[in-house]
């Protein structure tokens, strides 16, 4: 080991986020496949067959209305189950200890797992444009917008996924957040509607859901119009970011699940 | 320097478990070093600190002298691990399991694919390089943990029970392996349950019990504490009825075989010579038990075990 610190920690992080790629790569039929599958249903039941029944939404298409929703649907559940699940087997195979044995600070272990998941997440993300792209086309107006919502999405909900999994004590435990709470959140989200069109106590219940704002945000990058302000979106976004990844450290440093 | 020195290590579980209670060790550089107990004595325990995976209650652990909790990054390089369960990925590929493991080592891969073609070879999983390392038997599973620890070419090793379940061929193998990398300069930390293994490769050893110390020197200090061996004699002939062996310390097992027990003091020369005199002669001699072990369940305190 003739590599300096810096040198050793970025080829200890690529070696995991490789390794992450690799793997979800590697079953692609369980990773990459389903979504594809989930997302073109929904794009031929809702944005086709209902969609056209329903007229516009917002000034939109119904169609075009709900591709950025599906695609940020696609990308935040990726990206939590790719480390939920990821991290969670390494807990329950033991070998979490080829990292905890290794001279790896506890921060890169956690920058690999959600760059993994973020990687999982994105590429996701762009099978399911791909797909949108049979139905519809799509019109980016604010490019910068588009990406770094969609990055910075797909991060928050990896570090979601670390932290059930570093509390999970079994499969069924990393099912529960994406089964209970993530998907309400997700469908109550203003993926397939504007929050407009509900009365004004659940408009004001809707906006203490995050994945509203991310949603919004990321139709506002594609569409030009959104339902909450996008400055907003950020900020909320990159507060929760900062506040995961604190705790996050904070569980690691403490061991918390992972050391006796 | 120490290869390892740890100073009053306590551990004690949330359950209220005391598991380490005072720990004091010193392993020098180079040392083919056993830690021995019996189940649950706290072998597993000392290791899991050493190496981060067990948070310490108390005391101070420092491996060539970089502190586990000051600089554990050093500390955590020197190290390399062989622990007492399967702890890879199962679907991974054999060489991907070591080149990812030298990887978290900050072995780029360029460094790493060769370091992981030779140990492979020397640790004849060259073939199964493509396999994924749950279709690996058992043995080959053992071998592919001391190849993952070796990747990083740490100067401390430490194997927790890395011959359990192996086969003795595999076993006498992978002693030579050790033996020739003791001999390159890696201290070697072992703990196994088999005692012969500790008494042909170690030099110093402690036996820890119930979470202490209660014994740490030498092998061969150790041994010559062995006040009395017993031996095991196959005769050519039978023993007729009447003979006379009241000068030792005999048993008859059959009509063909002898134990007897000599005190240190004595020699088999003197032993030989009686039986000579008797007319009785030797085909083949061994030792009843091991040494090591009739030592050790001398040291280890028994407690009432129900099975």
């Amino acid at each position: 080991m003739n590599t300096n610190k810096h040198q050793r920690h970025w080829i200890a992080f690529s070696t995991l986020l490789t390794r992450e790629v690799r793997r979800f790569l590697r079953i692609w039929p369980q990773t990459l496949l389903p979504p594809a599958i989930t997302m073109t249903l929904y794009f031929i039941i809702f944005g086709n067959l209902i969609g056209s029944r329903i007229g516009e939404m917002g000034g939109f298409s119904y169609m075009d209305y709900i591709v950025p929703g599906i695609i940020m649907m696609a990308v935040i559940n990726n990206a939590y189950a790719n480390v939920a699940s990821s991290f969670y087997s390494a807990k329950f195979q033991s070998h979490i200890e080829e990292l905890i044995v290794a001279p790896i600070p506890n921060y890169l272990i956690l920058a690999g797992y959600v760059a993994g998941g973020t990687a999982r997440g994105l590429c996701v993300g762009l099978i399911v444009t791909i797909v949108s792209l049979f139905f519809t086309q799509l019109p980016i107006q604010h490019l910068l917008i588009t990406i770094s919502m969609v990055f910075l999405s797909a991060i928050l909900f990896a570090l979601g996924g670390f932290i059930n999994a570093i509390y999970a004590q079994s499969f069924d435990e990393i099912a529960i957040i994406p089964t209970f709470i993530l998907t309400p959140l997700t469908y109550l989200g203003g993926v397939f509607y504007s929050i407009n069109l509900l009365p004004d106590f659940w408009q004001n219940v809707s906006l203490l859901n995050p994945i509203l704002y991310m949603v919004n945000a990321f139709r506002f990058g594609m569409l030009g119009a959104s339902d909450i302000p996008v400055f907003i979106a950020f900020s909320i976004i990159i507060v929760c970011i900062i506040a995961l990844s604190t705790f996050a450290i904070s569980l690691l440093n403490k061991g918390t699940g992972l050391r006796n | 320097m120490k290869a390892l020195s740890i100073h009053n290590l306590c551990k004690t579980y949330q359950n209220g478990l005391e598991a380490l209670r005072d720990i004091n060790l010193e392993v020098e550089q180079g040392d083919f070093f056993a830690l021995l107990g019996p189940n649950g004595a706290g072998k597993s325990t000392t290791i899991g600190v050493i190496t981060s995976l067990v948070t310490k209650t108390e005391g101070k652990v420092q491996v060539f002298d970089s502190d586990i909790d000051d600089d554990p990054e050093q500390a955590k390089s020197y190290i390399g691990l062989v622990p007492q369960e399967f702890n890879f990925n199962g679907f991974e590929q054999v060489k991907h399991i070591l080149v990812t493991q030298a990887g978290y080592y900050g072995m780029t891969a360029a460094q790493a694919e060769p370091r992981a073609d030779e140990l492979l070879n020397q640790l004849g999983l060259w073939q199964k390089r493509h396999t994924a390392s749950r279709s690996l038997s058992g043995g080959m599973k053992r071998r592919l943990m001391i190849a993952r620890a070796l990747m990083h070419k740490p100067k401390l090793l430490i194997l927790d029970e890395p011959t359990a379940g192996v086969d003795i061929e595999l076993r006498r193998s992978m002693w030579t392996f050790l033996q020739k990398i003791n001999e390159e300069g890696t201290t070697i930390i072992l703990t196994t349950h088999y005692l012969e293994e500790a008494e042909n490769l170690c030099r110093k050893i402690a036996i820890i019990d119930q979470g202490k110390i209660i014994e740490n020197t030498d092998m061969k200090s150790l041994l010559n504490r062995l006040d009395k061996e017993t031996f095991i004699l196959d005769l050519k002939y039978p023993l007729p009825e009447d003979i006379d062996l009241s000068e030792l310390s005999v048993e008859r097992i059959d009509d063909t075989t002898l134990e007897v027990e000599l005190d240190q003091k004595e020699s088999l020369n003197g032993l030989f010579t009686i039986l000579s005199a008797q007319g009785i002669e030797v085909c083949s001699m061994k030792n009843k038990a091991n040494r090591l072990e009739e030592l050790f369940l001398s040291l280890v305190e028994t407690t009432d075990i129900s099975i």
